[in-house]
């Protein structure tokens, strides 16, 4: 925890401090999961509010929720192909909507208006918890696509295209996840360290560049974590030509 | 470590990297949140916009169809206007030929009524010069015959 001089509230910063949750043997991380909570909130809130009355001439929110729809749809078919993507649009849309709106809103929720007793709220994707939930999520299903599109023949992908690349490919999926919970842990807490740095030392004006930075961070981390589990997935269903 | 802390059944100290039952929950809450949005917004939105894009295309080749419909019948409408015209302008050469052919024979017709009629009147011209000297020519010998009697006599 970096001692406050200035006694203002945006100013203070504290890394690694938890609102613990004790549930029998269980710890959880409160503060995590009330701003997921808010996140999801909002996300249904939008979801709902966009598809409640839906027309062919689009109109209002739902425009908007064409356009999501749409951006994933490429994303998801690009990634996947043409055959599988329709079965996996709706994991690799959610984790982007998710963590989009996760890290958006950590930077944008004024959360430091709400005290907790310990720990402080943010985005959840600046818990490492969250991003190993999403990136074992991620692992799985590419396994689970893999296994359940190609059946054993799945681990014919270990050894194409010579079995020198077995323990390559091993290795590939425990570095899969690991890298795509780091990098998404490790960009989002960066960004808001920088600010909560920068706005403990010059509490005006000067936070705003590296909060506009940490906007456009936080989006393109979202794409990419939505695209790289796309893209393992399409890996993972992917036939090769015989 | 977190499971160290558990047996003492005090609060754990945190950090940043501490894994505890946060990621099962959470990723429940994902696969949650997946289906969630899935009956909400990517099935409804999707069913939505592939609807439209069915529409779409229908439409399109609705309309392409309907384009070739109209293409063929103007192609017809063309076709039977180029015959018209060529019947009419056949039409218009034929009822040429025939005036002038009336014309000329109307023509010739006058003609030959104006010489026939030119013919008989110096035929009359002729015969009535010739009744007219053969008068004269009587006349002239009764005349003749006078003077020579009424010297004779005298």
């Amino acid at each position: 925890m970096v001692p406050s001089l200035l006694n203002l509230p945006f100013a203070e910063l504290e890394v690694g401090q938890h609102l613990y949750w004790q549930i029998g043997n269980l710890n959880l991380h409160g503060q995590v999961f009330l701003s997921s909570w808010v996140v999801i909130g909002l996300l249904l809130l939008l979801v709902v509010s966009g598809t409640r009355k839906m027309e062919r001439d689009p109109k209002g929110v739902q425009n908007l929720l064409e356009y999501l729809w749409d951006y994933l749809r490429e994303l998801a078919r690009e990634q996947i192909g043409e055959k599988a993507y329709r079965d996996w649009l709706p994991f690799v849309g959610t984790l982007f909507l998710f963590i989009f709106v996760c890290n958006w809103g950590g930077a944008l929720i004024p959360w430091r208006l709400v005290e907790l007793p310990n720990g402080e709220l943010g985005a959840p994707t600046a818990d490492i918890n969250t991003t190993v939930a999403m990136a074992l999520l991620v692992s799985l299903s590419y396994f689970y696509a893999g296994l359940s599109r190609k059946g054993l023949r799945y681990f014919e992908y270990y050894v194409e295209p010579t079995p020198i690349m077995l323990p390559f490919k091993i290795i590939e999926d425990f570095t899969k996840p690991l890298s795509l919970s780091f990098r998404l842990f490790g960009n989002i807490l960066a960004d808001e360290l920088v600010v909560a740095v920068l706005a403990f030392l010059v509490p005006v004006l000067v936070p705003l560049p590296a909060m506009f930075l940490g906007l456009f961070t936080s989006a393109i981390q979202a794409l990419i974590f939505a695209t790289l589990a796309a893209n393992y997935i399409g890996e993972a269903v992917h036939e090769e030509a015989h | 470590m977190t499971w160290l802390l558990l047996a003492e059944a005090g609060v754990p100290e945190g950090g940043l990297f501490d894994l505890d039952a946060t990621l099962p929950l959470m990723a429940v809450q994902v696969v949650l949140l997946t289906f969630l949005l899935n009956s909400l917004f990517f099935r409804p939105v999707g069913k939505v916009v592939e609807d439209r894009e069915g529409y779409i295309a229908t439409s399109r080749a609705e309309a392409k169809q309907k384009l070739e419909q109209i293409n063929r019948l103007e192609a017809d409408l063309q076709d039977q206007l180029r015959g018209a015209r060529q019947a009419a302008q056949s039409a218009i050469v034929e009822a040429e030929q025939e005036v002038d052919r009336l014309y000329r024979e109307a023509l010739a017709e006058a003609e030959a009524e104006a010489n026939r009629t030119r013919e008989k009147a110096r035929r009359e011209i002729e015969s009535q010069r010739e009744s007219a000297q053969a008068q004269l020519m009587s006349q002239v010998d009764q005349l003749s015959a006078q003077i020579i009697n009424r010297l004779l006599a005298a």
